[in-house]
């Protein structure tokens, strides 16, 4: 269970002056940012153009391009659910019916409180669909009461 | 007596489905037992429906059991598997499997079968004699050898690599970079992921053979951020073969200077496309480049590039080391060498299968994979990822080649195959190719941009038995202008699954109209 400090602003400008040097270094530094507080604050805007010689609209624009950057703090835990054609074919589109029907889960709702179930598109597991990657871990085959449950985990640990 | 070497996968389809808890329950169990075993974590052997699958090495081969539960472990030590006793879940030597036997193991030689992340084992296993061949000759040469082969880009395009490694080897610059396309999206592949967690130094020495040729000292491997495990692997064994010296400021001791990192992507499928991967790379929004210029000639930081995908560089030490004829002597027409297959979807016996081009999809799917996992008839194939075709259960008898495939109307791709029962919808198939492209369009082109949002705008219509006839004549119009007007694959491939959905499985789209109280 991810549990990450409350942004900071000065050890944020250490990892991203420890990164500074990579060629094309914004993405190193938004991935480990978000490692560190679970997000990219919209302060870390102004630190990575400057660090970069980069216009904040740069930045900014690197940042809400791609899907995996959160620009404000996630439930305690992450659930990504594959949706994609070959989770599709083992009725991944079913768990999320039944989510919504049985255990009253939105995917993708990230207002729900300590754990969201969020849309991937293929965890390159697609034998052993449908897929489900949690902390870091992946886990084939899962049903909805599975994922339910680990949304009940995150409550209870949160 | 020496410890038995016991092999349980750490291949994440492999931990997806109880590995981790079967290696520690193996370890307690063999301690408890006063059992002298060493545990390898092994790449897995592609047969993904035994995993996990524990091997034990005997005197006369390596002995599979699988698929095992950690609640099995103590049964089979009971059985006294540890000398490939017998037990309910033993399936006999590795090798001897029927799966194993019947393909041609070129790419994936060394995975499930060595310590991955093992320098020594890797080069006990013919490791880095192809980069050994190539020290020994000119950059020139080594493109030729490639060239000769008759390697194609694996990524799906299917480009001559050779030809691409002479363009970079012939330009003028001060710096070139080798970049390694392993953002591996499209649904139904897996075949890069199980090459970096299973044998991560071959992709490593193929893209240092690749450095060596056309004179670049900088390469990235541009890994897609779904991959944590294959992440893990790689920056690990980047770090063990500079420390080896096999790469870094000399590579094996030459001249040739090769600095080698992994950086991650950030979710976006766009990304897989070579140009918005550089612009990724230099720290940009993934927004697809016009081409010309080629990235060959003005690439990452419009220096020459050689962008390859995973498998096409895993394809290069072996070339070099066997000869590039003897890998062309694989192979049908144009497509020559080996071909890893990816299988999944709803299909009983899922996995990795390498083979020559030419093996037909209906060996595949029903003599290999058994058909369905649900037991039901197979209505549709898709081939090559979210862009590729649907093909009917009739089609099957299609070679994988890539020109076999393309006069179908449908592609190759990265070698994915995904198998749908009789349940599957292919009118919401066809929706869903759309909302793809919607949400994973990178924007820079209208075709692309609006067309995908206007797809699925249509599909709702033609869903919902609304003036189905003219809403199809709007959306074959739709399709015709993404395939011809978009700058990139994604928008001029989206249509590939919605057309071949409507032409092949026409009953689908002929809905009556919704009552008004409908669910």
């Amino acid at each position: 269970m991810a549990a990450y400090p409350a942004w900071d602003q000065d050890s944020a400008r250490m990892i991203v002056a420890g990164l500074a040097h990579l060629e094309g270094a914004t993405l190193p530094m938004l991935h480990a940012l978000q490692d560190e507080f679970g997000y990219v604050d919209p302060q870390a805007v102004p630190l990575i153009a400057e660090a970069l010689n980069l216009s904040r609209a740069e930045v900014h624009g690197a940042i809400s391009f791609y899907h995996d950057f959160k620009t404000a703090p996630q439930p305690a835990r992450i659930i990504k659910l594959c949706r994609a054609e070959a989770c599709q074919a083992l009725g991944c589109e079913s768990v999320v019916d039944e989510l919504a029907r049985t255990h009253g889960i939105a995917v993708d709702d990230h207002h729900a409180g300590d754990a969201v179930v969020e849309t991937v598109y293929c965890l390159g597991n697609c034998a052993l669909g449908p897929s489900a990657l949690v902390d870091g871990e992946l886990i084939g085959r899962v049903d909805a009461a599975r994922i339910a449950g680990l949304c009940q985990h995150g409550r209870a640990h949160s | 007596m020496s410890a038995v070497r016991i092999f349980v996968p750490i291949d994440a389809a492999a931990l997806s489905v109880g590995a981790e808890a079967v290696a520690q329950v193996i370890a307690s169990e063999a301690a408890a037992r006063g059992l002298a075993v060493e545990i390898v974590r092994n790449g897995s052997r592609g047969m993904l429906w035994l995993e996990p699958m524990v091997e034990v090495e005997s005197a006369e081969g390596r002995i599979a059991y699988g698929p095992v539960a950690a609640k099995d472990v103590a049964a089979l030590f009971d059985a006294g598997f540890v000398s490939g006793g017998a037990h309910g879940l033993r399936l006999g030597k590795t090798e001897e499997l029927d799966w194993m036997k019947r393909q041609q193991r070129l790419t994936f030689e060394r995975v499930g079968v060595i310590d991955p992340l093992s320098i020594a084992d890797y080069r006990a296993h013919g490791g880095f004699k192809g980069l050994e061949k190539a020290l020994a000759l000119t950059g020139g040469e080594i493109v030729e050898a490639v060239k000769a082969s008759g390697l194609r880009g694996r990524g799906g395009a299917g480009f001559p690599t050779g030809i691409k490694w002479k363009t970079v080897h012939d330009a003028a610059a001060t710096q070139k970079y080798i970049v390694c396309n392993a953002d591996e999206g499209d649904s139904g592949t897996f075949a890069d992921r199980m090459l970096f967690e299973g044998d991560p130094y071959l992709t490593i020495e193929g893209m240092t053979i690749a450095a060596i040729a056309v004179g670049a000292t900088r390469g990235y491997i541009y890994l897609r951020s779904e991959y944590p495990h294959a992440h893990r692997t790689l920056q690990r064994a980047i770090v063990k073969a500079e420390a080896a010296g096999l790469i870094g400021a000399s590579v094996m001791g030459s001249e040739h200077a090769f600095h080698l990192e992994v950086r991650l992507g950030a979710g976006a499928y766009i990304c897989g496309e070579e140009t918005s991967l550089l612009e990724s790379l230099e720290g940009k929004r993934a927004i697809v480049r016009a081409k010309p210029p080629l990235p060959a000639l003005q690439g990452l930081f419009a220096k020459p590039t050689v962008v390859n995908n995973v498998l096409s560089f895993a394809a290069v030490p072996w070339i070099l080391d066997h000869g590039a004829q003897a890998y062309a002597d694989y192979g049908m027409g144009r497509s020559r060498g080996t071909l890893p297959i990816q299988l999944g979807g709803n299909v009983r016996r899922g996995g990795l299968i390498e083979l020559a081009f030419g093996i037909t999809l209906r060996e595949i799917i029903e003599d290999m994979g058994g058909g369905t996992l649900s037991g039901r008839p197979i209505r549709a194939v898709q081939v090559g990822g979210p862009l590729g075709a649907y093909l009917t259960a009739e089609q099957l008898d299609v070679q994988m080649d890539y020109e076999a495939l393309a006069s179908m109307r449908a592609m190759l791709g990265h070698g994915g195959i995904v198998v749908f029962d009789d349940s599957v919808d292919m009118a919401r198939q066809a929706r869903f190719a759309f909302e793809f492209c919607a949400k994973e369009s990178c924007g820079k082109c209208t075709p692309c941009r609006i067309g995908a949002t206007r797809g699925v705008e249509v599909m709702d219509r033609i869903m919902a038995g609304t003036e189905v006839p003219k809403n199809i004549a709007v959306l074959r119009d739709l399709s015709k202008l993404m395939t011809d007007a978009s700058l990139c694959a994604m928008g001029g491939l989206t249509p590939m699954p919605v057309l071949s959905a409507l032409n092949h499985f026409p009953e689908d789209f002929d809905r009556p109209p919704l009552p008004l109280a409908a669910e």
